[in-house]
């Protein structure tokens, strides 16, 4: 996997507090790992707004999903708000159906 | 009702990928966390984890844990009564409520309750326990469904396969691994026996001693020459230590005479490559051909030698190989009428003889040997220590190696190249 297109893909947002993250087409394998470190990464790093960035993702599998729940597991402990952002409309349908939208905020 | 039918896509999905996911071969760490990551993310599952069970140390030990942090226990003790339990329910889900009447529940249930566990799941595979999932509260927050529970439990058959294909694999590994040490031992005591043969052998000739054991290393180094493995190789050494078990049977007076033997006794001697084959032949060699070097390394090429008098072709390589080890043994060694010649001669007598006697690219291979030592590309000093140091630094005996090697080979010369970098044509 190439980890320095994820780095790349990482930025922080205009607001300082504000970090997004690209969640990009490697969210549904195991890969998809280094996004969630990445979140960590950004939370660590005393973001408290994480902006998990959808606008190049067409599917979410339960790889994805659990990754997702895994950033929202960690943001919940650090005390830090996610947005989801750019997500089709399938996506979010399977977010409200297995409770992430309970989480997160959509944008 | 929508809802409904995405979640039962949904998990169905993840349910493919997980069977695919254990029939790939790739790790086994990742499948087990993939695993993991499908069954979390099919029913959107906040915290879980998958263990294996060690039925040696009754222990369920955690393979892979998503949310469940750096205190949860990654080795949970079990006691025969949770055992039972976990056989009883199968592949069912057990409830955190019909956990708490568990004896590990009064030791772990701590850890559960802080990390919100809801569902454990034995992953039992031909009624015996191969581990357990640990599931957390829902991101619904709702109670767990029967057909979610079903889902998870179709999902923990698969990963229960996978952990027991891992457990059979390490059980394969682990016996494979004791049979090559078995093997090794045989071998070594099979080796050891044949080396204690060649000296038994070799006893029986006072002007001979360590006839086998020196043919056992040349046949060896032409093996190493000709590019065999080292299996062969090792065959190859065993052939030629084993090449005069026949004369075992011959009178010692006869091996012994300091005189050119009469015909009678002639006959009596050349019986020994027979003798020595029906000897070997009933013992199980870890190596081919043994017996039939035996037998057959006084053969020549052009038929002139015996038992059987065959030509070329039918004349086993091995026994090929045997033959010119010995006879340059023969030359290279004093003998009660004749003293051993010279470095030379015998150089010139194997070219000579190439295509008469010896295969031609079986003395190529030897002389190869004997000028990789000559010029110190070969670091182990064999010939010198089987034939002494001023045998081997005759005079003239490199370029005339060197020489014989190219003229063996007229249609290809080879060329040689020493570690004075100095070719050869």
């Amino acid at each position: 996997m190439n980890t320095e297109n994820l780095e790349d893909h990482s930025a922080p947002a205009s607001d300082t507090d504000t970090a997004v993250v690209l969640a990009g087409d490697y969210l549904n394998k195991i890969s998809g790992e280094q996004i969630e470190r990445e979140c960590k990464s950004k939370l660590d790093e005393g973001y408290k707004r994480l902006v998990v960035d959808f606008s190049q993702t067409e599917i979410i599998n339960s790889i994805g999903i659990s990754i997702l729940l895994g950033v929202i597991d960690s943001a919940a402990t650090s005390g830090a708000k996610v947005v989801f952002s750019d997500l089709n409309q399938d996506s979010i349908e399977l977010f409200e159906t297995l409770g992430l939208t309970k989480h997160v905020t959509i944008a | 009702m929508i809802d409904d039918r995405q979640k039962l896509i949904h998990a169905f999905g993840a349910l493919a990928e997980l069977g695919q996911e254990v029939s790939n071969r790739n790790s086994f760490q990742e499948t087990i966390r993939t695993s993991l990551h499908l069954v979390s993310g099919a029913i959107g599952i906040m915290r879980a984890g998958v263990a294996r069970y060690s039925r040696f140390g009754h222990e369920l030990n955690m393979l892979a844990v998503r949310g469940l942090g750096d205190d949860f226990p990654l080795s949970l003790s079990m006691t025969a009564e949770d055992e039972r339990q976990f056989l009883t329910a199968g592949l069912n889900t057990i409830d955190i409520d019909q956990a708490r009447v568990l004896p590990f529940f009064q030791v772990y249930g701590h850890s559960f309750e802080s990390k919100r566990l809801e569902q454990f799941v034995p992953l039992v595979v031909r009624d015996e326990i191969v581990g357990a999932l640990f599931l957390g509260e829902k991101a619904t927050a709702d109670a767990y469904t029967n057909y979610e529970k079903e889902i998870i439990c179709a999902m923990g058959r698969h990963i229960g396969v996978a952990i027991s294909q891992r457990n059979l694999m390490a059980e394969i590994e682990r016996h494979s691994e004791e049979n090559r040490k078995l093997v090794d031992d045989m071998r070594t005591t099979y080796n050891d026996t044949v080396k204690a043969f060649a000296t038994a052998i070799d006893c029986k000739d006072k002007y001979t001693e360590g006839h086998s054991v020196r043919v056992g290393k040349y046949s060896e180094i032409i093996a190493t020459e000709l590019g065999w493995n080292p299996e062969e190789v090792e065959g190859a050494a065993v052939a030629g230590y084993l090449h005069d078990v026949g004369k075992l049977t011959v009178e010692r007076k006869i091996i012994n005479a300091p005189y050119r033997i009469n015909s009678k006794e002639s006959a009596e001697l050349n019986r020994h490559p027979g003798v020595g084959y029906e000897i070997l032949l009933p013992i199980h060699h870890p190596y081919a051909n043994v017996p039939l070097a035996a037998k057959y390394h006084h053969e020549r090429l052009d038929g002139r030698g015996y038992p059987d008098g065959l030509y070329d072709r039918e004349i086993p390589y091995i026994a090929k190989v045997v033959n010119l080890a010995d006879s340059f043994d023969a030359m290279t060694t004093d003998r009660p009428y004749k003293a051993r010649r010279p470095a030379a001669d015998v150089v010139q007598d194997l070219h000579r003889s190439a295509g008469k006697q010896f295969a031609p690219e079986l003395v190529t291979a030897f002389l190869k040997g004997v000028l990789k030592e000559l010029t110190g590309e070969e670091k182990d000093r064999r010939f010198r220590r089987l034939l002494g140091r001023e045998y081997m630094e005759a005079d003239g005996l490199m370029p005339l190696v060197r020489g014989t090697l190219n003229e063996l080979t007229p249609t290809s010369p080879i060329t040689y190249i020493g570690r004075d970098q100095s070719a050869v044509h």
